[in-house]
């Protein structure tokens, strides 16, 4: 029975130190993915299959370089307009309350009449005042970091177009009329604001129609990627050039980086 | 003669009887029963027609969270993909005329649905049933800049068209 015992246990040593062996080997195989993001991540990116839920492994961001932004060029505003359904604000009723996802500032330097171009969009942030004061939780930041409404639950009370420092959120108030797009619901007393181009980055498109289009005017002034992913074009240009958050001082950790401001 | 009489009187009453008997059935019919179109895409629901007619709402009321909130989406359940198939062949809408598939059932069960304030109800490519819809308002826009001048609805919708 001993003999028995210590023969078991003997087979078992070599056994566990074998599995050891293993384990570290996997061990080291899965680090070494780990450290090729480029080629995990982007699968996460890119590749995310349908039935899978938005991951924290990703955290969509956008840069946005001032010094190619052309005074007078609009793409990006009709472009995401297009894209998401949304009347262009000239073309509205009322436009002091049209919906704007997007909009072009021009500013000025009073001292030395520098101007800069810029669009302002929702700057997803990863502490979000909207989601703070949402009282239906209506407000909420997705897994990847978007920032979204959930219209099932928004009851448009607009205390998150006040919470948010950027203006960048708008109440529908007016009947659509079965005009939006099948991949873009929106509505009447609900409030909406840059979402990304959700929908394109769940399909996997990798950009959005802003970044589309400001590519396709030629001014590259846009670029929209993954923040966690150090290989992806944004992390890089990040890494390269000098980046500001608007209005720095809240400390909420902007999706959304300005160059040149 | 008061024998024919009575024979014609007999004679009409059944064919009154008659006319009353067939005519009963529609007045205790109640409402007119909802139209139930096939689908035009797709040989058979994701679901039997019994299990749909139940729980579709349960379904749909799931996938929309988990669409919304977690960005899985899968097309079973999806009201995109309901709308896809059952959009009527006549307007291309589920809920734009009262035969419309969603319309139909909805309005002979009273049940009011808010979907489609939000949602559209039309399948996706079906840009031109929408003529003022923001793509081919935002070409007339582009239009109207170009030419300096502003563009009614009515050129609008030429446009689009």
């Amino acid at each position: 029975m001993n003999t028995m015992k210590q023969k078991s246990s003997e087979n078992a040593q070599p056994a566990s130190a074998e599995r050891r062996r293993f384990m570290s080997v996997a061990g080291a195989t899965a680090a070494g993915l780990a450290i090729a993001p480029g080629v995990m991540l982007v699968e996460v990116a890119h590749g995310r299959p349908e039935d899978q839920p938005a991951s924290s492994a990703v955290r969509w961001g956008m840069l946005v370089d001032s010094t190619k932004c052309a005074t007078g060029c609009n793409e990006c505003v009709s472009a995401c307009s297009t894209e998401n359904g949304w009347t262009p604000v000239a073309e509205s009723k009322h436009p002091k309350q049209a919906p704007q996802w997007i909009r072009k500032l021009e500013l000025q330097d009073p001292l030395t009449h520098h101007e800069t171009n810029l669009p302002m969009m929702c700057q997803h942030c990863a502490e979000p005042p909207c989601v703070d004061v949402c009282p239906t939780g209506a407000s909420f930041k997705r897994a990847d970091g978007i920032v979204l409404v959930n219209r099932h639950t928004c009851i448009g009370c607009r205390y998150c177009m006040m919470a948010c420092p950027y203006k960048a959120r708008s109440l529908v108030h007016e009947n659509l009329h079965d005009t939006q797009k099948p991949d873009v619901p929106r509505g009447i007393g609900c409030v909406e604001s840059c979402t990304f181009c959700v929908q394109k980055v769940d399909r996997g498109d990798g950009t959005t129609a802003c970044v589309e289009a400001c590519t396709a005017a030629g001014h590259n002034a846009l670029v929209f990627g993954d923040l966690n992913d150090p290989e992806s074009e944004i992390s890089k240009k990040l890494r390269e050039i000098p980046t500001k958050e608007v209005r720095a001082d809240l400390n909420l950790n902007l999706g959304v980086r300005y160059h040149g401001i | 003669m008061k024998r024919l009489v009575a024979l014609g009187a007999v004679i009409l009453t059944a064919a009154a009887l008659a006319w009353a008997g067939a005519d009963a059935p529609a007045r205790t019919g109640g409402a007119p029963k909802p139209v139930i179109v096939k689908a035009v895409k797709g040989e058979r629901c994701v679901e039997s027609n019994e299990f749909m007619r139940r729980n579709h709402m349960k379904v749909l009321n799931h996938q929309r969270d988990e669409t919304v909130i977690e960005g899985i989406r899968t097309k079973k359940f999806s009201l995109k993909q309901c709308i896809e198939c059952h959009a009527s062949e006549k307007t291309g809408s589920v809920a734009a005329s009262k035969d419309d598939f969603c319309v139909s059932c909805h309005s002979y069960a009273a049940v009011k649905i808010d979907c489609f304030d939000c949602h559209s109800t039309k399948p996706q490519g079906s840009m031109a049933m929408h003529p003022l819809n923001a793509e081919s308002a935002h070409y007339a826009h582009k239009l109207a800049a170009t030419a300096g001048s502003k563009i009614s609805a009515e050129e609008m919708a030429k446009v689009a068209r």
